[in-house]
């Protein structure tokens, strides 16, 4: 029986168009930086539509930036980006090789993303809240979060601010607007749009944005969000980060619809996907929603086109679901070396500059993993004390925690 | 009881800016209960407001204006449908804070009317407590009349603690002692008067309904009449404690009554196995176990799904009550 005819007899279900030991091919891009025009600002969703199925981009194949969306940023603000994605490269580089030898439970790196929460959280103001997932933790560097801080949380010592009781990657950092990540997958995207209703009703002149996978999308929370913005015309930025992988699902799984940005459309929500490796379309775009949301007409879907080059989480090995070398083949290329080859066009940047800054970079990394595990480290201790299994669950103890809490200090184990 | 609950939530918009009320059919209808009537009107739509049928999404946002400075009241409008909402509640709200290291915190109310006795059938009916008390990080409250309905809501509202707030739907109107043919309002009821201004009623605290030596009957929602109204039919001198509230529930008004009484009845509508009472009667054997005279008798729904024309089978009847504290009593 052919499969075709399979087809017709039972429950279809599909599968990636590559698997280990094929040879992946991805369609050439079609799209360049001058297809597509910036809408008016106050445009209806239906205006967006040619912008949801096809791709913003500002810098082509050839590191060249132009059209409608070109920013036109200075040069040291784009190098900015440039050093903040460079360090969060090395960043997850170091904090990976960590996790191989125990100092870390656990860790997930930006391989290949690192350009989205960086570009956008640049195009933002210093109000604006940040709602992210695990796979955004460079809008920290963006807000000033110092390394060290963060390192503290990833390997589990006294000074992980939220005291060893998340997993690696779990940043919080109020002091950044950059809100608590959680596990289950989804939940900041609904809840991202109450933040954005709270800043609404204080009349403040404040923005959030949130991402969301293209796995997640299919989870309940991703239309709540998408509803809840369009019917209260919410203040906030409703990113999908499309990378082809959620761990081994592919994303012809997460809808019968390849295309993700559209969807905002039926919400009458305007839709725009974007290169997700191109800093300045990312910049443009996220740009253009917030202004949009600060003038009261709500929020915009954002489809981001890349791919997730690397594994999905320290425990995760994508040999065994995908071919080794696919992302080799991704049209959109990596997004550091993009941005890189756009610099040295058409500024003074120079691969031996580039080569200083990551040298740069990498003793700032690990200078300041030094100085993190100083304070313990998760295969050696000193951890948060066990204490901070009862705080804070409320904002005071009640009688029936106070109870267990004495049972737990006689059988403490440190 | 549905004006003290109003009341509570027009004495908090009042009081503090903060508090914004949602919901579905809450803003212009005033709730399908009436429970919000005359509240937007009264403060307008940006701060009484209807939403999408979408509990999930109720949820969800109430979070987000919770961590970002806001006191969201919501209101599910059958406990019955509040399971979109519950990875909402169980893995994001209750745990927000400590998940954060106390950057973050949401301070939300969800008020769901639940329980039985008004033909509600499966999904008007249930009464879901111990889904949520057994959530770290999540305050559980059942009010049973108007006036402790409108000091626990308020205590619920200004706790920074998120609060999950049970009104016995079968009570709103009046209190029921058990006989479907039979069905008072609250005029002239001792707990019917509840001023106009606020008052809190604490978090925690259980209310001793009528004191007495022999028995000690637990009870809340709905079943705090029902028991009273078996004891009242037993000829046994009973004290009836009305719990209030679930999570923290007050160990010492308990214990101090069961050690007094020797003896304990537990009630409650929602299934026998795994209800609060299961932890309760746990609680009680390991704090009184040489106080007791007697096993401690559990009163509660069947471990079955709620039926439509048969409640009054399914719901504590006083006479299943009475045989309870009858049991008590023997040596």
């Amino acid at each position: 029986m052919s499969s075709e005819e399979e087809g017709n007899i039972t429950i279809h279900v599909p599968d990636a168009p590559f698997r280990p030991g094929d040879n992946p091919v991805f369609d050439k891009w079609k799209w360049s930086p001058d297809d597509l025009k910036k809408p008016p600002i106050d445009c209806e969703s239906e205006e967006t539509s040619a912008h949801s199925r096809g791709l913003v981009r500002v810098i082509d194949d050839e590191g060249m930036a132009y059209g409608d969306w070109d920013p036109n940023l200075e040069y040291k603000e784009i190098l900015q980006g440039l050093k903040h994605m460079v360090r969060l490269r090395i960043f997850d580089d170091r904090m990976m090789k960590m996790q191989r030898t125990g100092k870390l439970s656990f860790y997930m790196q930006s391989l290949g993303e690192e350009c989205i929460a960086i570009a956008q959280t640049m195009a933002l103001e210093e109000q604006d809240w940040i709602f992210p997932t695990y796979r955004q933790p460079g809008a920290q560097f963006v807000r000033g979060r110092s390394m060290v801080s963060m390192i503290c949380h990833c390997i589990g010592n006294v000074e992980d601010n939220v005291k060893g009781r998340q997993m690696p990657v779990h940043y919080t950092y109020k002091k950044g607007r950059f809100i608590s990540i959680s596990s289950p997958v989804g939940t900041q995207f609904s809840q991202a749009v109450g933040v954005a209703l709270a800043s609404k009703y204080k009349q403040l002149n404040e923005v959030t944005i949130t991402w969301i996978g293209d796995g997640a999308s299919a989870e309940g929370d991703y239309h709540y969000g998408l509803n809840f913005a369009s019917v209260y015309k919410a203040p906030v930025i409703l990113n999908v980060v499309n990378n082809h992988w959620a761990i081994s699902t592919h994303y012809n799984m997460a809808s019968g619809s390849t295309n993700f940005a559209s969807r905002g459309l039926a919400y009458e929500i305007p839709c725009f996907r974007v290169d997700g490796n191109d800093f300045l379309a990312l910049y443009s775009v996220t740009k253009w929603a917030r202004e949009r949301a600060k003038i009261g007409l709500g929020a915009t879907h954002i489809e981001i086109l890349t791919y997730r080059t690397g594994a999905h989480s320290s425990s995760d090995d994508p040999s065994r679901y995908r071919p080794s070398n696919e992302h080799e083949f991704w049209p959109g290329g990596d997004p550091i070396e993009r941005l890189k080859i756009h610099l040295i066009k058409n500024y003074d940047w120079t691969d031996e500059k580039h080569l200083q800054l990551e040298n740069e970079i990498d003793s700032e990394v690990i200078l300041a993993y030094k100085e993190a595990v100083k304070h313990g480290d998760l295969a050696n201790g000193p951890y948060p004390s066990s204490d901070t299994i009862f705080t804070e669950v409320y904002e005071n103890v009640p009688w029936h925690l106070q109870e267990q809490w004495d049972e737990m200090n006689k059988w403490k184990v440190d | 009881m549905v004006q003290s609950v109003n009341s509570a939530l027009s004495n908090m918009l009042e009081k503090d800016e903060d508090v914004i009320l949602f919901g579905e059919d809450i803003g212009y209808f005033g709730g399908v209960f009436r429970t919000s009537d005359g509240l937007q009107s009264k403060f307008g739509k940006h701060r009484v407001f209807d939403s999408p049928l979408s509990e999930g999404g109720i949820a969800a946002t109430a979070f987000g204006m919770g961590i970002n400075g806001l006191r969201p009241v919501v209101e599910i409008q059958f406990a019955d449908y509040i399971f979109p909402a519950y990875d909402q509640i169980v893995n994001e709200i209750a745990k927000v804070r400590h998940r954060s290291g106390g950057e973050f915190w949401c301070p939300v109310t969800f008020r769901t009317p639940a329980g039985g006795g008004i033909r509600g059938g499966h999904h008007h009916s249930q009464s879901p407590e111990s889904q949520f008390t057994h959530t770290p990080g999540l305050k559980v409250v059942y009010c049973s009349t108007p006036y402790n309905s409108k000091g626990l809501l308020i205590s619920a509202i200004e706790s920074n603690d998120p609060v999950i707030f049970f009104e016995p739907k079968r009570c709103y109107r009046g209190p029921f002692y058990g006989d479907p043919h039979n069905v008072p309002t609250w005029k002239g009821h001792s707990e019917a008067e509840v001023p106009d201004s606020h008052y809190n009623i604490p978090l925690g605290q259980a209310r001793i309904a009528k004191e007495g030596t022999d028995c000690t009957v637990i009870a809340w929602g709905t079943m705090v009449h029902v028991a009273e109204k078996a004891i009242k039919d037993s000829g046994i001198n009973c004290e009836l404690i009305d719990l209030q509230t679930l999570i923290p529930w007050d160990k010492e008004t308990i214990v101090n009554s069961v050690k007094k009484t020797g003896r304990c009845v537990i009630v409650h509508e929602a299934p026998k196995t795994s209800g609060f009472g299961s932890e309760l009667s746990a609680s009680i054997q390991e704090r009184c176990f040489y106080n007791l005279e007697s096993p401690i008798e559990r009163v509660a729904g069947w471990d079955t799904p709620f039926p439509h024309t048969t409640e009054w089978d399914y719901m504590p009847s006083p006479a299943r009550i009475i045989d309870a504290i009858k049991k008590t009593q023997e040596e």
